[in-house]
């Protein structure tokens, strides 16, 4: 369990209060408004964003002071997801160490992964070689390697077509599940989380609310966000 | 942190290298030997024709920078290229190409005196204006041409539309914003001139504060009164370079010129006239140097390429120390604190190297390191202008990328934020390199006959009147300014992934 124990996280003069508890091994859709918070909750769970008031917990452990890369959590950002001057090889294998010349080994884990992901025989293009669809894929090959068991997804898709964000979105979430993680999801479109997701976290300005399962936040929402859904 | 460490490793060594110096010149010069008559004229012809320069570059300025704005035609943006290059180009390499064709024997009194016209002098007071406005309206033309790109040309097509008067409503406004910056930057500029005052000035009209500081070294060997005209240029440095601050809009380097805004007033033939005008002046004395330096090539003497090495390793020392401690000093504050070099004068600096290191070795045994410790100070403040934009993008687009993956320190850097820089990283390389490759100034303090620089060799050439070879030095070392700079930025380029 993930839990935000009556956390604020504070960006700037914006602040956002979390007290909640997300379960492990289940898909949580983030979903809200546009400037109410929902990155800024990605980015505090994340550690980006610095955390001024209570605690978060994974599975018991106190991992509130955390830096980013010591916290259970990889992140798929909006965008810059790789790094333009590396091969997909190299972005990926950044998962398992900061080296850019991987071992044999890595190099094996990373081109099985690929594979998964389905990218084969694309491990030593740069990202600009690739379409949209496939930098989407290179990059939740890295957030898969990552041996972290949180997966935070901030809208990595946003700039594909609709075909495609959802045709990426089912593939995410069914490796991540495959790989045991916990997922949580920034989206903007309900349809995404009646799809793929097992509960909805609503963020409205400065608070982003409990978990409440899909079909009955969808069904009959929280009064805050009954204008957003509409 | 060891990124701090370094960052403030770096800025201490800075601060150190600045303020030493500057304490050094302030403690000697503490006595303060009232200033004579001669220092008093030099302080007045210093801000006199520093005012003159100014005034004239960025009068001139206007007119060619408004017909580049709304004029297309075959050559502009090799134009506006070039009007980059007096940046990089050493000076000493300038004044040749003007004694070319404003000096005695020019092309312009050849031309003159058949008509029965008077000759032009080039030496005394209105050399050194000429010189300054050579350098520095290409510098005011890029400036102002920034202004006017700014103004969105949907605005001219509203005032065309409702046959307005576009000078008044949208010229004007730009011009009384954008101007004085472009004043103020030059002013300072030729406040602190030094190679254009030694080589075309001189004498009891034509003489600056900084020549006076090398003339009391150099030939009076007077420390006490080089070190109190050290505080006054150290004065009018400081003073001429807030002012400049408070004024000074726009990126001297900046690219992005390639627009042109569609007009629908002006006359086309003053616009070329203006065009060609500007850009005979500016390219006559690069082609005249050019030709005379083919031909002088074989006079060069066989101690020009000892001459040349020694260049080349200040130049190069000076890359790599100037990127040392630029990569960590690369925030705000680190900008801010260097700025701090760009008004103290390499002079100065160097009258207070001088003094610290006297005592303990013969200042001519370091005449190298200092002329390079120097160069760094002066491009510092260019190079960060050039590298912060990159480094702070590089932490806006992947900073968190690293942290999430676990990247720090070093891993950080070579992994992440070196590759993203290379571009910017190459041509401050670049414009280092050109900049202290052509330097002519502290050099002429420390360096005794045959151990100086190649400008410095150049020099000693004109005075001895071997024009030819001073010519075919002139070229090499341009062509080796040059040749660095494309170096490093090539580099820069090649295989750069943006």
């Amino acid at each position: 369990m993930l839990w935000c124990k009556e956390a604020e996280f504070t960006q700037g003069a914006y602040a956002l209060a979390a007290d909640l508890r997300i379960q492990t091994g289940k898909v949580t859709a983030v979903i809200g408004p546009s400037g109410a918070g929902k990155s800024t909750l990605l980015g505090g769970l994340a550690g980006f964003v610095p955390q001024t008031r209570g605690a978060l917990f994974w599975k018991g452990t106190d991992i509130t002071k955390l830096a980013p890369a010591k916290r259970p959590v990889s992140m798929l950002f909006q965008d810059n997801n790789l790094f333009p001057h590396l091969t997909v090889l190299q972005n990926v294998a950044l998962a398992l160490g900061a080296k850019l010349k991987p071992s044999a080994d890595v190099r094996n884990r990373v081109e099985t992964m690929l594979k998964h992901v389905g990218l084969d025989g694309l491990a030593d293009r740069k990202p600009a070689e690739l379409s949209g669809g496939q930098q989407s894929r290179a990059a939740l090959a890295r957030a898969l390697l990552q041996d972290r068991d949180v997966m935070l997804m901030d809208e990595p898709f946003s700039a594909l077509g609709p075909g495609l964000k959802a045709e990426m979105l089912d593939l995410s979430v069914a490796l991540a599940k495959e790989a045991g993680r916990t997922v949580l999801m920034v989206t903007h479109d309900p349809n995404d989380a009646a799809r793929v997701a097992d509960a909805i976290v609503g963020v409205s300005p400065n608070k982003a609310w409990p978990p409440v399962a899909t079909q009955s936040f969808l069904s009959d929402p929280p009064d805050v966000f009954v204008d957003y859904l509409g | 942190m060891a990124q701090r460490a370094f960052s403030i490793i770096a800025a201490l060594v800075v601060a150190g290298l600045i303020i030493g110096p500057v304490t050094a010149v302030l403690w000697r010069g503490g006595g303060f030997t009232a200033l004579s008559a001669a220092d008093v004229s030099a302080l007045q012809f210093t801000i006199w024709q520093a005012f003159w320069s100014a005034f004239i570059s960025v009068g001139l300025a206007i007119p060619v920078a408004r017909a580049l704005a709304r004029r297309a035609f075959w050559g502009r943006s090799a134009l506006i290229s070039v009007m980059g290059a007096p940046f990089i180009l050493p000076v000493i390499v300038a004044i040749l190409g003007l004694l070319a064709v404003f000096g005695g024997n020019g092309m312009l009194n050849l031309l003159l005196s058949p008509l029965g016209l008077p000759r032009l002098e080039i030496y005394g007071a209105q050399g050194v204006i000429l010189a300054h406005v050579f350098f520095n309206l290409p510098l005011a033309v890029r400036l102002i041409l920034q202004g006017w790109l700014a103004v969105p040309s949907e605005r001219f097509r509203v005032a065309a539309s409702l046959g307005a008067p576009v000078f008044w409503l949208l010229e004007w406004p730009m011009l009384r914003r954008v101007v004085p910056g472009a004043f103020a930057v030059i002013f300072v500029i030729c406040l602190g001139s030094f190679a254009v005052a030694l080589t075309l000035g001189g004498g009891p009209r034509a003489t600056t504060v900084e020549l006076a500081i090398y003339q009391a070294f150099k030939f009076d060997f007077d420390l006490s009164k080089a070190a109190s005209l050290a505080v006054v240029q150290l004065c009018l440095g400081l003073g001429a370079g807030g002012l400049a601050l408070l004024l000074s809009r726009g990126d001297m380097l900046g690219a992005g010129f390639d627009r042109v805004v569609q007009r629908w007033d002006g006359s086309k033939v003053l616009d070329a006239v203006f065009i060609s005008l500007a850009s005979l002046f500016l390219l006559a004395p690069l082609v005249a140097v050019a030709i005379a330096g083919m031909a002088g090539l074989p006079d060069l003497p066989s101690s020009i390429w000892a001459a040349t090495f020694r260049s080349l390793m200040i130049a190069l020392g000076a890359v790599a120390l100037t990127m040392a401690l630029a990569l960590p000093l690369a925030t705000k504050a680190g900008e801010a604190a260097s700025l701090l070099g760009i008004s103290v004068s390499g002079l100065v600096l160097g009258t207070g190297l001088f003094l610290i290191v006297q005592p303990f070795v013969r200042p001519s045994s370091v005449a190298l390191p200092v002329t390079m410790v120097v160069n760094v100070l002066m491009a510092l403040p260019f190079v960060l202008r050039i590298l912060r934009p990159g480094v702070e993008s590089a932490k806006a687009d992947f900073g968190r990328l690293g942290q999430s993956l676990g990247l720090s320190g070093f891993a950080l850097w070579r992994i992440v934020y070196l590759p993203r820089l290379r571009r910017p990283m190459g041509f401050a390389a670049g414009l280092t390199g050109a900049l202290a490759m052509g330097d002519l100034g502290v050099i002429t303090l420390f360096s005794r006959p045959g151990e100086g620089t190649l400008p410095l060799m150049m020099y000693d050439l004109m005075g001895r009147y071997q024009m030819d070879a001073a010519y075919g030095a002139a070229l090499l070392l341009v062509a080796l300014s040059l040749g660095v700079f494309w170096v490093f930025d090539k580099g820069g380029r090649a295989h750069a992934v943006v």
